[in-house]
C-alpha cells in the first residue's frame, strides 16, 4: 500500500481552478517529483497535500487514513513535514531555536537531542551558525535550515517545495546533494521543482503537470529519455 | 550594560539572592519613603504604576509574545472594571465580596477575549489592528449607552460608590495599624497590588518559557511555518487573546475597587494606546522592559504637573498648560525612541541583537552569510 495516495484532487486558488483533478501516489522509501512549467499547479498541489490550501474535490490518503479534511498541524503531527517555498525560516529565532521548533510536537527529549546531533552532522554549517538568527543566514543556509528543521520532526514523508528557488548554482548543488543523501537513508520524498532535470535526476519517479492536470507519469529515467519531456522541460 | 545583568545573576546564584533580597526590601519600604519624601499622592501614583504594569504585561502577551496587534485592549480592562462595579455598588444594591468578584471579572474578560479572538483569527497585521480598535470602541459606546431602557451601566455618569477592597473584614480605604506601622489606604493598596503584580509577572515569565511561549514566538515569526511545525495556531492565538484579556480584566476589577468610581471616559482609545506605548517603549516581548515602560509612562507625566507652579514662580504666570505639554513631550519621546532606540528601552537580547548587533564576531558571520561566501 502506498504511503500517500491522492485521487482526483482539485484545488481552487483565489477563484482559479489551479489543480483540476490529479491522481498520484508515493510509496514508502520512494522519491517522487512533480515537475512542470510556472503556474502548472505544482506548488498548489503540494500546499493542498500539506493542508495549507483546502481541496475542492478528491481525496488524500496518508498511511491508510483519509487526511483530506485534516488541518495542517494535525497532518504535521502524523509525520507529513513540509519544507515550504521561500523556506519559512523563523527570522528572529536562532538556528538552534528554529531546529528545536521542528520537534515542537515531540515529547521525547533524548530523541530530540539525538536528532539535533544528527542534523548538525548532516549540515555542519548549521552547527557553526547555531547561535545566529535564522534571518541572517544566506539563502542556501536558510534552505538547509528549513530542510533540517523538517527532519527534526522525524517525518515519514517529506514534502519539498522548490528547494532550488532563488539560490546560487553552488548552493543548489549542495542542497540536492543533501536531498539525495537523505533519500539514500530511506526517507520518502515528494519534491516539487522548477528545475526539471535536477528533480528527475534525484527521483525514482516523476509526474509532469500541465495546466493543473497530470500529462505524463513514468519513472524518472523514462521521463528523462522521453523526447516530449526533453523538448518541453529539459531544453534539449 | 543593564541587559547583561540577568546573565550575571543566573551564573551567580549567591549574587542573585542578594539582589533579590535588596529588591524585596526596597519594594517593601518604597511607599514609606515616597510618602515621607513626596507625599501621599505619589503613593497613589505608585499604585497606578503597578496597575499599569499588570495591564502592560497582559497586552504584552498578545502583542509581544504572539505578535497580534491589539488596539482595543482597554475593552477588557473596562469589562473587568464594570463587572466589579455593577456587582459591588448601590447600582443594583448587589454587594458581592471582592475576592469572589476579582477572579470572576478576570474570567468574564477572558470570555470577551475569546469572543473577540474567534472571529478575527484569520486577520493579520493592520486588519487585526482595525478590528480590535473597533471592538474597543464598541465596548466603550455600549457602556456609555446602556442606561436605557434598562439602566445597567448608568451611562456617561458612570457608577459611583463602588465597594472598596475588604481584607478580613477591614476596608482597604481606611488606615490601619499593623505591628505598630501605620498604613494609609494608599499604602494598603500598594501592598495588595504589589502581591498581584508579582503574581502576574510570575505567570508571564512562566508562559514565555513554556511550550506555549515558544509556539507563540513561532506564530509571531511565521504563521504558516508554525502550522507546518504541528502548532495549532488557531487555538494558540485564541489563548493569547484570552490570557491577555484575563490580565486586563484583573486590572479592571482592581481599578474599580481602588477608585470607587468608573465611567466610560476612563476606557477610551487613548488608554489603549498608552498601554501599547508602555509595551513598545519598554521593549516588546521582554518582561523587564515592559515593566520599566509601564512605570515610566505612568510616573513621568506626573512629574510634569510641577511645571505649572514652576512657571508661576519663574515668569509669574502659566504660559504652557502642563496637560498640553504632556502630550507634546510624549509625542516627542515616541518619535525620538523610534529614531534612536527602536528596540525599546530595555529589549530582550534577541531583539537587541537584531537591531544593533554589537558582537563583532557575530557581525562578521552575518555578513559572510549574506554574501554566501564559501570556503
Amino acid at each position: 500500500m502506498s504511503l500517500l495516495q491522492v485521487q482526483g484532487l482539485a484545488v481552487h486558488y483565489g477563484g482559479i481552478r489551479a489543480v483540476k483533478g490529479i491522481d498520484l501516489s508515493v510509496q514508502e522509501g520512494e522519491v517522487v517529483c512533480l515537475i512542470g512549467a510556472n503556474g502548472a499547479g505544482k506548488t498548489t498541489s503540494l500546499r493542498a497535500l500539506a493542508g495549507l490550501l483546502p481541496s475542492a474535490a478528491g481525496s488524500i490518503h496518508y498511511a491508510g487514513t483519509d487526511i483530506t479534511a485534516l488541518p495542517v498541524h494535525q497532518r504535521a503531527r502524523l509525520g507529513l513535514a513540509l519544507v515550504p517555498e521561500g523556506r519559512g525560516v523563523f527570522p528572529r529565532l536562532t538556528v538552534e531555536e528554529n531546529l528545536r521548533m521542528g520537534a515542537y510536537w515531540r515529547n521525547d527529549r533524548p530523541g530530540i537531542a539525538t536528532d539535533l546531533e544528527r542534523v548538525y552532522e548532516l549540515f555542519p554549517r548549521l552547527r557553526e551558525r547555531h547561535a545566529q538568527r535564522g534571518g541572517t543566514l544566506s539563502g542556501g543556509e536558510q534552505q538547509m535550515l528549513s530542510l533540517a528543521r523538517a527532519l527534526m520532526s522525524r517525518p515519514r514523508l517529506l514534502l519539498l517545495d522548490e528547494p532550488s528557488m532563488g539560490l546560487a548554482p553552488l548552493a543548489v548543488r549542495k542542497i540536492f546533494d543533501t536531498i539525495r543523501l537523505i533519500a539514500e537513508q530511506g526517507m520518502t520524498l515528494l519534491l516539487v521543482e522548477q528545475n526539471a532535470r535536477l528533480a528527475l535526476e534525484t527521483s525514482h519517479r516523476g509526474y509532469v503537470l500541465e495546466g493543473g492536470r497530470i500529462v505524463h507519469r513514468d519513472t524518472a529515467a523514462a521521463l528523462l529519455a522521453s523526447p516530449k519531456v526533453r523538448e518541453a522541460y529539459l531544453g534539449a | 550594560m543593564i541587559s547583561i545583568l540577568p546573565e550575571r545573576l543566573s551564573q551567580n546564584p549567591r549574587l542573585a539572592w542578594v539582589v533579590f533580597a535588596a529588591l524585596g526590601l526596597l519594594l517593601a519600604v518604597l511607599p514609606f519613603l515616597v510618602d515621607a519624601g513626596m507625599g501621599r499622592t505619589w503613593v497613589r501614583i505608585l499604585d497606578f504604576a503597578m496597575l499599569y504594569v499588570m495591564l502592560a504585561l497582559g497586552l504584552n502577551i498578545v502583542v509581544g509574545f504572539a505578535g497580534l496587534l491589539d488596539l482595543g485592549y482597554v475593552a477588557f480592562y473596562a469589562v473587568g472594571a464594570y463587572f466589579y462595579a455593577i456587582l459591588a455598588s448601590p447600582q443594583f444594591g448587589i454587594h458581592l465580596p471582592f475576592w469572589a468578584l476579582l477572579p470572576m471579572g478576570a474570567g468574564v474578560a477572558c470570555l470577551f477575549g475569546i469572543l473577540l479572538g474567534a472571529p478575527t483569527l484569520r486577520l493579520r497585521g493592520d486588519y487585526l489592528a482595525i478590528v480590535t480598535l473597533g471592538f474597543g470602541e464598541i465596548i466603550r459606546i455600549f457602556l456609555n449607552n446602556l442606561n436605557a431602557p434598562l439602566n445597567i451601566t448608568n451611562g456617561p455618569q458612570g457608577i459611583n460608590m463602588i465597594d472598596p477592597v475588604r481584607i478580613a473584614g477591614h476596608s482597604l480605604t481606611r488606615p490601619i495599624e499593623i505591628l505598630g506601622v501605620k498604613l494609609s489606604g494608599a499604602h494598603g493598596h500598594y501592598f495588595l497590588f504589589l502581591v498581584l503584580t508579582l503574581l502576574v509577572i510570575f505567570i508571564a515569565l512562566r508562559l514565555q518559557h513554556s511550550r506555549i511561549g515558544r509556539a507563540w514566538a513561532a506564530i509571531r515569526e511565521d504563521e504558516v511555518a508554525a502550522e507546518a511545525m504541528g502548532i495549532n495556531t488557531r487555538n494558540l492565538k485564541l489563548l493569547a487573546f484570552a490570557m491577555g484579556a484575563t490580565f486586563g480584566g484583573l486590572g479592571g476589577g482592581l481599578f474599580a475597587a481602588f477608585q470607587g468610581f468608573v465611567s466610560p471616559e476612563s476606557f477610551g482609545l487613548m488608554e489603549s494606546i498608552m498601554i501599547l506605548c508602555m509595551v513598545v517603549l519598554g521593549g516588546m516581548g521582554h518582561i523587564p522592559g515592559v515593566i520599566l515602560g509601564a512605570i515610566l509612562v505612568t510616573v513621568l507625566p506626573e512629574l510634569l504637573r510641577y511645571i505649572g507652579p514652576l512657571q508661576q514662580e519663574l515668569i509669574g504666570r502659566v504660559a504652557v498648560d502642563p496637560a498640553d505639554l504632556r502630550m507634546l513631550l510624549f509625542g516627542l519621546a515616541l518619535v525620538a525612541m523610534m529614531l534612536f532606540r527602536p528596540q525599546g528601552l530595555w529589549p530582550s537580547r534577541v531583539r537587541a541583537r537584531e537591531l544593533r548587533p554589537d558582537n563583532p564576531d557575530e557581525v562578521r558571520q552575518e555578513q559572510e552569510s549574506l554574501y554566501d561566501r564559501e570556503r
